[in-house]
């Protein structure tokens, strides 16, 4: 056998194209299947789109970047499940477009945090999160107090979402999928949040977290 | 999780190519087909250096091999390949469940068979170590246990059975006993899940209770401080009263009535415009004004006679108060936490509400 290696080392192009195939292993036998199985496509019996409000808190949750210190992920270890609630599966994160798990925990894990506390302790923490918790390091979001939504593009969030979620919903009763959103949802999507403040969208968003596996 | 038969053969394919592409590109890149012996020169020389053949020392090459031969033991072993369980049959937690209700089912039948699934395995162990630490707890009157000076366990095998708290010689606990106090039980489930909106001294702030005193919103007997751990209260809500009071003025004149219910000194003039308007908070408040418990009314609505304000007792915050409403929430807790934890937490605000028996 001749000396292929130096052919490899001589030539960048087939080695990063060598490379590529050697790295795609990984991913073509731990990612792919999962994009295929009925446990990552199939949602939870009690799960519901999110309201108009509760969307437009989602994207704030996003822009504000809650993921960078909050995870929405609970493993399945006792001490996560004792804490923050049943470990979370894959069924509640269907719809979730992009997902957002997070991968670090400067604070607690939200995934269940709806319902946890009152609207009224959530206004006040994100107000001034010192207020409740003396030994908080989050940052204060009062301006989400007076920033109010016009709701100009939430309809055609829905619309988005509606094509992210093809064939990942619930079906009726002839099986056939049945869209995320209605044409009346969309219709009134901007009537729901118009007026509204961030603050209470957040909010929103936030008490849902974790509620549909029931 | 069962793949389907493509999946399947897919995740096995394709693990198998990438184990024996291993082997091949180690074995062809520890065999040396250069013809230069090793430590000798390659011919190449740049600056005066010279490039020799020092191939990855043997201690090294032979971890990839060690590490290759244990990845196929851990493959039987263990789940990876497909739909192929692993012999030790271990799994970290059910997946792809679509109801709590499924979950329970699965867990429930796992511990039935003994079945190697790590969360249940974990959970298990717990409930056998602490189950019946709280279940002693529980199954005593909220009252008892509030005052309790102490509780006693020993093992009775593997798991605690509760007995008698006696003295060695030395006036210690025996060896292997025991004792815990369900005061501080309580204060330390507190710490964990009530003191965000009550405080770490449980004395509340701006809108949530402090449970220190003796103002109850919804009662404050054992029994009803448990139902309200265990099932949460929605403040029948008080509502804008603004405009149906006539706006603004309407609004100073009650307060000054609300203010003086408190005993606190005011405009007699305005209070006296404002008793005619209350008629309009007494279906809550009740007409005295003693708030929801006094008058046998589960709404919430707190005392007004007592100077304790849960809002702020301000003439601005008053006002504010009646002008725009109010409505408080506790969350349900016997989900998160179960009964047996509610109830040693009952007892702990029991007792920081009434520290002498």
């Amino acid at each position: 056998m001749a000396n292929h290696h130096e052919k490899i080392e001589k030539n960048i192009t087939l080695m990063a194209i060598l490379t590529v195939v050697a790295i795609s292993f990984g991913a073509l036998v731990e990612i792919t299947p999962l994009m295929f199985q009925k446990d990552t496509t199939e949602p939870v019996k009690g799960m519901r789109a999110l309201t108009a409000l509760e969307m437009e808190g989602r994207d704030i949750y996003i822009r504000e970047g809650c993921n960078n210190c909050h995870s929405q992920m609970i493993r399945p270890f006792r001490a996560e499940v004792e804490r923050y609630g049943h470990y979370s599966v894959a069924g509640e994160s269907v719809w979730d477009h992009p997902f957002l798990w997070g991968s670090k925990r400067t604070g607690p894990d939200l995934a269940r945090v709806g319902q946890r506390y009152s609207d009224d302790w959530h206004y006040a923490h994100l107000m001034n999160p010192r207020d409740v918790v003396p030994q908080s390091n989050m940052p204060s979001f009062k301006w989400l107090d007076e920033a109010v939504l016009d709701g100009e593009i939430i309809g055609k969030k829905f619309e988005v979402f509606n094509t992210l979620t093809k064939g990942k919903t619930h079906k009726d009763d002839a099986g056939n999928y049945i869209p995320l959103y209605s044409a009346e949802d969309i219709a009134g999507a901007k009537a729901a949040v118009e007026g509204k403040t961030e603050m209470q969208a957040l909010i929103a968003y936030l008490q849902q977290l974790g509620t549909h596996l029931k | 999780m069962v793949m389907t038969e493509f999946w399947h053969w897919w995740v096995i394919i394709l693990t198998s190519i990438s184990i024996i592409g291993c082997f091949w590109i180690i074995t062809i890149n520890l065999t040396n087909y250069t013809h230069v012996g090793e430590g000798e020169s390659m011919g190449h020389e740049f600056d005066g250096i010279e490039e020799l053949n020092n191939p990855l020392p043997k201690w090294w090459t032979y971890m990839f091999y060690f590490i290759l031969v244990w990845s196929i033991g851990y493959l039987i072993i263990m789940p990876g390949m497909g739909n192929w369980e692993g012999l030790s049959g271990w799994k970290s937690s059910h997946q792809g469940i679509v109801s709590l209700d499924e979950s329970r089912t699965l867990s429930a039948k796992s511990i039935a068979e003994g079945e190697f699934v790590q969360l249940d395995q974990e959970i298990k162990r717990a409930d056998e170590i602490y189950g019946p630490l709280f279940k002693s707890m529980a199954d005593k009157p909220i009252l008892d246990l509030a005052y309790s000076d102490g509780l006693c366990f020993e093992k009775n095998g593997e798991v605690y059975a509760e007995t008698a708290c006696v003295e060695d010689a030395d006036g210690k606990r025996p060896q292997g006993m025991l004792e815990i106090e369900p005061f501080k039980v309580g204060q330390r489930l507190f710490l964990q899940n009530c003191a965000l909106c009550h405080g770490s001294d449980a004395r509340g702030s701006t809108g949530f209770p402090d449970l220190t005193d003796s103002d109850w919103l919804y009662g404050g007997t054992p029994e009803k401080i448990k139902e309200t751990l265990m099932h949460g209260r929605v403040a029948t809500g008080m509502a804008a009263w603004g405009p149906a009071l006539g706006g603004e003025q309407g609004v100073k004149e009650v307060a000054q009535y609300v203010l003086k219910l408190a005993g606190r000194k005011v405009n007699d003039k305005m209070a006296e415009a404002g008793k005619a308007k209350f008629a309009l908070c007494a279906a809550c408040h009740g007409a005295n004004g003693k708030g929801g418990v006094a008058n046998g009314l589960a709404t919430g609505a707190p005392n007004l006679t007592d100077n304790i304000w849960l809002y702020g007792g301000s003439t601005h915050k008053v006002e504010e108060s009646i002008r725009n409403g109010r409505a408080g929430v506790m969350p349900a807790w016997k989900d998160v936490l179960g009964e047996d934890k509610v109830h040693v937490i009952s007892s702990y605000v029991y007792r920081i509400s009434h520290p002498n028996k």
